[in-house]
């Protein structure tokens, strides 16, 4: 088959079973606890795109293909097709969706098991690689934004896919109108583009685009990245990426870390041409991301729930990537995005298995009579758990040095790049370069120390839970095992395709020659002149120290003291730590500034309004009219005509103010 | 396939139903003659969608039609004239698929007087239907009035406890506007008969079109029927007989009243208020357009604060209507295409969200929201349909809401007429506070705790209830991702109303130029320039 009917059915497969799972499971009952049936049917449909991909990856010849389903929408200049796109950077995200995605359908089989939505579950999953893949294949910005705001809605079904808790509703919520701030901005970026050059059509975009006035590129560029923050929870839109967690893990892992929240970084590697032209909000991203990386990064030392210090950190690596993007290095923001896909979809997974351990060991409390409540999610109460689920810890063991950036693992190469590319972008004139280096420099010296806390904190020591001489949690089925094993192997070796300039001469560079190539669709900033070879060992050389430095204090601390540690950090920094702790009070800031007086107003204040000024006067002149029928009602007989004789005076009144 | 008379056939069917509801004895009689008689106007109605071709409408000609000679001959030119064209074909289809579904949604619900209810309900029909069909301007006026009656009695009667309020209400502030109308119409009509129809009044659509009107008389006749069609809309600040209406309307009359009611009002907008008077259109385009905005957006805030489902659901209205405004004051073709398509979107959408309160209406005999709560687990399917058409409200791609807001908002970015990027990014943020309001919505009634025992027992859609939302449901997929061969339809007539406006515009604008000051004003060099060159466009097209 041509690539241009393959790639309609990799996109159309994950309907295909998202549409038999939740279209089935919801009008005929029966098919609900088919588990082996749904789990089946909706891995199938995600391996299968992802082994056509590979196909189409092996066979892919070097020019972008174009494949045209149908005529979405036309009217007046304005044209939309449903067009798919086949290059480079599509063949590596549409893997990275489909791959990482299969893993995590096989992992939520074994995970899931006694849910009793568990139906819904594959359903919302497949749609939202439906989604997903639109937005990575799509031809123009209107079928990305479909994708964009799909897997938008995706992730709202799924983090308050356990509704019956109103918190988990509450977080859905607030992620989809956060997100849909992002897009408001998403929405005014195309209105500019195509009132400038009549099409949306990446194409064009990146031919006819270029030639914009500056003012409308450098409008354009903002309000794609405020699209960015939205979707890819940077700041001042992150806060909905933490509380997220509410959703099952697999989601977590799926949606909340390997996937959609990278979108943002997608969209602006698709377009780098034109944002490399607006280099002042180059700068803009190059520090919200640096400042959103160390602002997570802190955050992330003080959480006791594993998820939020895994989502923590998800934020702060995806501000590593926008750092990457805001110094023109817009490959290697891929290339991080692919690595921390493997690795942070291993942690996550991982999580998710100790999780469904704890769970066990809740439920036995519980059926025991012991009446402790145990929170399955809270690393206090855990430890010790490497002799009991020996895989799921050499698993997070080993994605734990790879995010920490130990040299060799897949963390480090890509880590080192972006850290070489902030640092190379500092001293060729962007000034900004330096300072994000230095930020990013204390990011993963952080990042290897919160890693290591939680890794120590779950498997490491003794059992912390109630009763842990009696009571034992098991390891996951292989369902859950094989998933952590193949990501654990890929943050091994993922990093491989990315080997530095300096190691190998740029030849082996994979990742830069197939996205940023001489026919790569991604662009990136180009410099006068190289960094010194002896500077680049010496850089490759300080991150390695960093990250082996905070790995081993990590180790020291938290091993010896335990969580008495944290204690003693609470009362070194103080304050500083107590701002930490409350996540810098974002929420509370955009409760008191934004949504209550927004809801409240609306409340208190437009809604009387409109009671008793707007329909008040309506009313008023209504009472006043009948009044003046009142004595004309002695000649009338009923009420309809006394209506109507104030109505015709109301009238030729009317008509009178108008003509005179 | 050529039927003669289609198009009347599909205006009066509904009528020689009602004589059949009429004439029908028994309660069940009367049900299923209604449904049939709506059904059989539907599947007639086919026939229009397939009789038509839009590329012979270029030039506006109505196809399908039917006329009589003039009612009055040698003293008024007025005539019973109907057909189809790009402007009114989908309106109509919309109108004549409501039907059926309005008729069986009152199945349950409505416990009394069946005979008159029925009855008015398919006299109703006639009336929207001939409201959208009619090329006689006074035709249209007697259609326009005669879905007050009916639609009064429905509020009035079968209404909830406020109900009488409600429907004096909604008859008295139509027909403040529709009077105006009148006036302005009547003047209209002499104007254009002196002008042009050798001094024989004339309702005549194509001869008003015609008629070059001087843009000194344009204002105030182009605010008079502004103003009939506004308070149909309803824009802001004429909307608050909406709330009240819906609220108290059994829910067949609240799915007529949002579904095809009040796109009177934006059609009359584009189909007369338009062509009529191009300059004042373009004159007073900003102020409908900021009063569009500000519906947009005060509606969304205003919807958000309300405690009953229903009302939300009527507020959204006020908001998502503005939209429709907004895009047809935008005077570019993506706009007003998408003006076309929401007016066809959002009968579609909040008929279904008010078919489903008025489902759960049944089952509790409440509309609090504070009242529900996790019916996702009760009621599933229910849930599902609910989520559907708040997702299609919202303007989720991939359903038929975002066509007709992205193309408006799209299309008025580049309006040259507003020339107002701000507010089209203020009325951008309607996007945002619409997921806000309806989510809102859903969190309080579909998810959370099942802790009341009434909602715990509460009864999944039935075979009827399914039937009713199938449909719709199935619409809002398949115009969110094929709207083409929808817009399709209305694409060139469109293109030829915005040619012939602006024609129009500009030659009245010369004219007034020259009878005015003549020896004053001289055109410089660019400005005859942009006239030449709309002439020559106009010309070749």
């Amino acid at each position: 088959m041509q690539p241009e009917m393959l790639i309609k059915l990799v996109v159309l497969l994950p309907l295909i079973g998202a549409a038999i799972n939740g279209l089935g499971g919801l009008f005929v009952p029966a098919l609900r606890n088919k588990e082996g049936l749904i789990g089946m049917i909706g891995t199938i449909m995600v391996l299968l795109p992802f082994l056509i991909t590979v196909y189409l990856f092996i066979g892919f010849q070097g020019d972008a293909i174009i494949s045209n389903a149908f005529t979405w929408m036309a009217a007046g200049d304005l044209t939309i097709g449903f067009d798919y796109r086949i290059d480079e950077l599509s063949l590596l995200m549409t893997m990275i969706v489909t791959g990482v995605g299969s893993l995590i359908h096989l992992y939520s089989a074994g995970y899931m098991h006694g849910d009793d939505g568990y139906w819904r579950f594959f359903a919302y999953l497949n749609l939202f690689i439906f989604a997903m893949l639109n937005l990575v294949l799509g031809n123009n910005l209107v079928v990305l934004f479909l994708g964009w705001e799909g897997v938008g809605l995706c992730s709202y079904l799924l983090i308050g896919f356990w509704y019956k808790d109103r918190n988990n509703s509450k977080a859905a919520s607030k992620a989809f109108i956060m997100n849909r701030i992002g897009d408001f901005a998403f929405l005014l970026a195309m209105f500019i583009i195509f009132r400038e050059i009549g099409s949306l059509d990446f194409d064009a975009v990146l031919t006819d685009g270029l030639t914009m006035s500056q003012g409308s590129i450098t409008a354009t560029v903002l309000l794609l990245f405020i699209g960015a923050t939205g979707k890819s929870a940077q700041i001042p839109l992150f806060t909905w990426l933490p509380d997220a967690m509410a959703g099952p893990t697999p989601v977590s892992a799926l949606i909340h870390a390997a996937t959609m929240v990278t979108s943002g970084l997608y969209l602006l590697a698709r377009l780098s041409p034109l944002v490399l032209m607006a280099p002042g909000v180059m700068t803009v991203i190059a520090i919200v991301g640096a400042v959103t990386a160390l602002v997570a990064a802190t955050i992330a030392i003080t959480q006791n729930d594993i998820k939020k210090v895994l989502a923590y950190s998800t934020v702060s690596q995806l501000g590593y990537m926008f750092l990457a993007t805001g110094v023109g290095a817009f490959y290697v923001a891929i290339f991080h995005v692919m690595t921390h896909a493997f690795f942070k979809g291993c942690l996550f997974l991982g999580s998710g298995s100790v999780i469904h351990g704890m769970h066990e060991v809740e439920h036995e409390l519980e059926h025991d009579g012991h009446g402790h409540h145990l929170d399955p999610q809270d690393m206090r109460t855990m430890g010790g758990l490497k002799k009991f689920m020996p895989a799921t810890r050499m698993t997070f063991l080993i994605s734990t040095l790879a995010i920490a950036g130990i040299p060799g693992l897949a963390g480090f190469f890509s880590k080192d790049e972006i850290l070489f590319k902030a640092f190379e972008a500092g001293t060729h004139g962007i000034d900004v370069g330096l300072v994000v280096w230095v930020v990013g420099l204390i990011t993963a010296f952080l990042t290897a120390v919160y890693m290591t806390r939680a890794y120590v904190l779950t498997f490491e020591g003794e059992p912390r839970w109630p009763h842990a001489d009696k009571i034992t949690p098991h390891e996951s089925p292989w369902t859950m095992t094989v998933p952590l094993w193949v990501l654990a192997g890929m943050s091994v070796v993922g990093g491989y395709l990315g080997i530095p300039a300096v190691i190998a001469h740029g030849d082996l560079n994979w990742i830069h020659h197939w996205l940023a190539g001489e026919q790569g669709p991604v662009a990136e900033a180009a410099f006068e002149g190289h960094v010194a070879l002896a500077v680049e060992w010496g850089l490759i050389a300080l991150g390695s120290l960093i990250a082996i430095m905070g790995v081993w204090l990590g180790w020291r601390w938290y091993s010896k003291r335990g969580l008495s540690f944290d204690e003693k950090l609470a009362a070194r920094f103080g304050g500083l730590y107590k701002l930490w702790q409350g996540k810098y009070f974002f929420d509370e800031a955009y409760d008191k500034t934004i949504v209550r007086p927004l809801i409240g107003g609306s409340i208190h204040g437009l809604a009387p309004f409109d009671k008793y000024v707007i329909d008040g006067l309506v009313n008023f002149t209504g009472f006043f009219t009948r009044g003046a029928s009142f004595t004309l009602r002695y000649l009338q007989t009923g009420l309809v005509q006394s209506y109507a004789v104030a109505i015709v005076f109301g009238v030729v009144l009317l008509i009178w103010l108008m003509l005179f | 396939m050529n039927i003669p008379y289609l198009t009347s056939i599909v205006i009066f069917l509904p009528l020689a139903g009602a004589l059949l509801t009429m004439l029908s004895r028994s309660e069940s009689a009367i049900k299923w003659s209604a449904l049939g008689v709506t059904s059989l106007t539907f599947l007639v109605s086919i026939g229009l969608w397939m009789g038509f071709d839009p590329a012979i409408s270029t030039s506006m000609a109505p196809q399908l039609a039917d006329m009589t000679g003039s009612w009055f001959p040698d003293m008024f030119d007025i005539k019973y004239y109907v057909g189809v064209d790009g402007l009114n074909l989908l309106l109509i289809m919309l109108t004549t698929l409501l039907g059926p579904i309005v008729v069986l949604s009152s199945w349950t619900y409505i416990g009394k007087s069946h005979k008159p209810y029925y009855t008015l309900l398919l006299i109703l029909q006639t009336g929207v239907t001939g409201v959208f069909a009619s090329y006689d301007i006074f035709l249209f006026y007697i259609f326009f009035e005669l879905t007050l009656i009916p639609m009064y009695f429905i509020i009035g009667i079968w209404g909830g406890e406020n109900r009488i309020y409600a429907a004096v209400k909604f008859v008295l502030y139509t027909l403040v506007g529709s009077l105006l109308m009148l006036v302005a119409l009547i003047y209209l009509g002499y104007a254009a008969g002196d002008a042009i129809n050798a001094g024989v009044f004339t309702t005549d659509w194509f001869k008003l079109v015609a008629f070059q009107m001087p843009v000194d008389m344009q204002s105030w006749l182009f605010l008079l029927f502004a103003l009939a069609f506004a308070i149909k809309v309803p824009l802001f600040p004429l909307h608050t007989w909406l709330p009240d209406a819906h609220v108290q309307a059994p829910t067949g009359g609240s799915v007529i009243l949002a579904g095809v009611l009040l796109k009177m009002g934006t059609y009359g907008l584009v189909r007369f208020c338009l062509p009529f008077f191009p300059n004042a259109a373009q004159e007073y385009a900003m102020m409908f357009a900021v009063l569009a905005v500000i519906g947009i957006i005060y509606g969304a805030l205003v919807s958000r604060a309300q405690s009953d489902a229903k009302k939300l659901v009527a507020y959204s209205s006020v908001s998502h209507l503005g939209f429709v405004v907004l895009g047809i004051f935008a005077f570019t073709a993506e706009a007003m295409q998408g003006a076309m398509i929401q007016m066809i979107n959002h009968g579609i959408s909040t008929g279904a969200l008010f078919l489903i309160v008025g489902m759960l209406y049944e089952r509790r005999h409440t509309r609090e929201m504070s009242d529900f709560g996790g019916l996702a687990k009760s009621v599933p399917v229910l849930t599902f349909f609910m989520i559907l058409s708040v997702l299609a409200s919202a303007g989720l791609p991939g359903l038929n809401g975002f066509v007709g807001e992205f193309l408006i908002l799209i299309g008025s970015f580049k309006s040259t007429v507003l020339d107002s990027l701000f507010l089209v990014a203020l009325a951008t943020t309607g996007v945002i506070l619409a997921a806000v309001y309806l989510l809102y919505m859903v969190f309080q009634m579909f998810w959370g705790p099942l802790d009341k025992e009434e909602n715990a027992t509460m009864k999944d859609l039935n075979a009827r209830e399914l039937v009713l939302l199938l449909p719709l449901a199935a619409l809002m997929v398949i115009m969110g991702f094929f709207p083409a061969p929808f817009l399709a339809k209305s694409e060139p007539a469109v293109q030829d109303l915005l040619q012939k406006i602006e024609t129009k515009r500009v030659a009245a604008a010369l004219e007034a130029a020259e009878s005015d000051e003549m020896t004053q004003w001289t055109p410089d060099a660019e400005s005859v320039g942009v006239i030449e060159e709309i002439v020559a466009n106009t010309d070749s097209k």
